[in-house]
């Protein structure tokens, strides 16, 4: 019974991560949006291992009224480096439940991330850090963490979201 | 290209695109202009002690900057004196010596050379026949803190070179309760497909922000208000850069000898600070008093400094502690590192409010900085055309009137003149035999 029940659960975050992945992928931001709770946070660190967001400088560390700021300023006609939205491939692999408190459940993943934009395709990889929530309204991001294995190098420009 | 011809690609109001895109005039301007001036490297804070070193470029040259037993600060060719390898990988650390990874040569901090296998297969000591070991860069300076060196033998003295603009950063530090800053909360390093030009020339351009960054305006206008959220240092400034064109043209614009230039009266504290009316910034001003008096206190932070330009190498602004570093890489682009500088004796809450401000302003993937490494990349592909060969830097030009210590000041904010004062360096570097 017990099996049965934690690989239901596990394919239900599984999949949770593909949806994520898919709206990002199609453009659906708002949707996309939805999917995290009102104190969420969204966390790009700079530094390989950075165990703070608050006093080292992060490649993105948004709480909601960012993030929604970021998300918005796609739709603005003169949104330069965000017009055209860069077309993306989300690979999400390695999903790992890692730990689970009754409230919030940790799931780590790896994810590819094939970007073109104006002529140019990029590609990404980072290690993903879900803190998932269950609400009324089925689960949502409580946080979200991507590590770049490239986050320390020097990098032109990124508007594409992980 | 000889003398004659570079002077005419540089006018009283125009200037020749090939300045941004010719690449023998790029290899020209790391000899004459990067191998010339004062550059800025970093600051003490980052060699603090014997053995510290970081690493970094000045123009074409690997560098590192290390301190030395003696406390010195000493600027070494990151290059192998025996076959040219790199002898030091790491962007800092600390050491005794560093050992070339090819064949083993050992060098002191001081870029001395140490050590090497085989001592005797030379006919004189290998030592004499390399020059001692390391090359080394033969001019370091600092002023404030702030570390400078000059790949020169000969030239003006930092306190020339700097001039008025040693005003700059004695307020960056003066703006400290323990007047001393350091380095601190990691190093952005963006890089755009543009010439390294562009970016000085942003810096102090006050009608960019209506333009460049209207997408990240209008979103952060519909944006709840919450006051001391961490977002609200962000969130303020994107709104800032949608300021009435009045704040724009009554903003003070100067500009001083070799090319430097700043911007004042643009921000006070009451419009942008996060922590004004935080218990932490009374308990800052408080900090800063016991130090300066309270006529003293009040003086600093009536400073009203926004971004100051150090051509052709540096740009920072001491309201939210940020240095940018400009590193010409090929004609068509550039590396910018952005550091953070925590002020020593402030309250922490002061450090977070600078680093949030930074992610928001400096980072790789912020919604403001974004749009502007957009408009340099395609600035950059047009002036690749030849249909139009000169860019237009009219504005406010026969306005500029003489100032305090032999500045110049635009007749307004929006004014282009540090763009004509930036080239009219360009073009005193570019054509001095020496």
């Amino acid at each position: 019974m017990r099996e049965s029940a934690d690989v239901e659960r596990r394919a239900e975050l599984e999949e949770f991560l593909y949806q994520e992945a898919w709206l990002l992928d199609q453009g659906r931001f708002d949707e996309w949006l939805e999917l995290y709770t009102d104190d969420a946070t969204y966390w790009i660190p700079l530094q390989a291992d950075q165990s703070d967001p608050l006093t080292t400088s992060s490649i993105v560390y948004d709480d909601r009224r960012l993030l929604e700021v970021r998300v918005r300023q796609f739709q603005h006609p003169r949104a330069h480096a965000r017009v055209p939205v860069p077309r993306t491939v989300h690979q999400v692999g390695n999903v790992r439940v890692i730990e689970s408190d009754g409230r919030d459940v940790r799931v780590s993943s790896t994810l590819c991330l094939v970007e073109f934009r104006r002529e140019r395709q990029r590609v990404w990889g980072a290690r993903v850090e879900h803190r998932l929530r269950r609400t009324d309204q089925g689960l949502r991001i409580a946080a979200k963490r991507v590590d770049l294995v490239n986050s320390e190098a020097e990098l032109d420009g990124i508007v594409c979201i992980f | 290209m000889n003398v004659q011809s570079i002077k005419g690609l540089v006018q009283p109001d125009r200037v020749h695109r090939a300045v941004y895109t010719d690449p023998a005039l790029f290899e020209l301007e790391l000899d004459r202009i990067f191998g010339r001036a004062w550059l800025v490297l970093g600051h003490e804070s980052q060699v603090r002690n014997p053995g510290d070193f970081f690493t970094t470029r000045m123009g074409r040259e690997p560098v590192i900057v290390t301190r030395h037993l003696d406390g010195s600060v000493r600027v070494l060719i990151n290059r192998c004196a025996h076959r040219g390898a790199r002898v030091c990988e790491a962007a800092a650390g600390t050491t005794a010596e560093f050992v070339c990874a090819y064949h083993g040569w050992t060098y002191g901090t001081d870029g001395r050379l140490a050590g090497l296998p085989l001592p005797d297969g030379y006919a004189q000591p290998a030592g004499v026949s390399v020059g001692g070991g390391l090359a080394r860069v033969p001019r370091v300076d600092a002023y404030r803190g702030f570390l400078f060196a000059s790949l020169a033998e000969h030239g003006p003295t930092l306190a020339e070179f700097l001039g008025p603009l040693r005003a700059s950063f004695d307020d960056f530090v003066e703006r400290a309760p323990e007047g001393e800053v350091e380095v601190a909360g990691g190093v952005f390093k963006h890089a755009y497909q543009g010439n390294w030009k562009l970016v000085l020339e942003n810096h102090n351009d006050t009608v960019h922000p209506a333009f460049v960054h209207a997408s990240s305006i209008w979103a952060a206008r519909q944006a709840p208000t919450a006051e001391g959220a961490y977002s609200e240092i962000g969130l303020r400034q994107m709104l800032q850069n949608g300021a009435p064109w009045d704040v724009w043209e009554n903003t003070g614009l100067w500009v001083a000898g070799y090319g430097h230039s700043w911007m004042a009266d643009y921000h006070d504290d009451s419009r942008l600070v996060a922590a004004l009316a935080h218990p932490a910034f009374a308990e800052y001003r408080a900090a800063l008093e016991r130090r300066l008096g309270r006529e003293g206190a009040a003086r600093v932070l009536g400073e009203l400094r926004w971004n100051s330009i150090v051509y052709p190498s540096c740009s920072f602004m001491s309201q939210f502690r940020q240095l940018r570093i400009v590193q010409p890489i090929a004609v068509d682009r550039t590396v910018v590192s952005a550091y953070s500088f925590r002020l020593n004796g402030a309250p922490e809450r002061m450090f977070r409010d600078t680093v949030a401000f930074s992610n928001v302003v400096n980072g790789t993937a912020s919604p403001v900085l974004t749009d502007d490494l957009e408009v340099y990349e395609r600035t950059q592909e047009g002036l690749g055309a030849r249909g139009s060969d000169w860019v237009f830097l009219g504005r406010g030009q026969g306005g500029d009137r003489p100032d305090r210590e032999g500045t110049l000041r635009g007749r307004t904010g929006t004014s282009e003149i540090h763009i004509r004062n930036q080239l009219a360096a360009w073009l005193e570097y570019m054509t001095a035999e020496s």
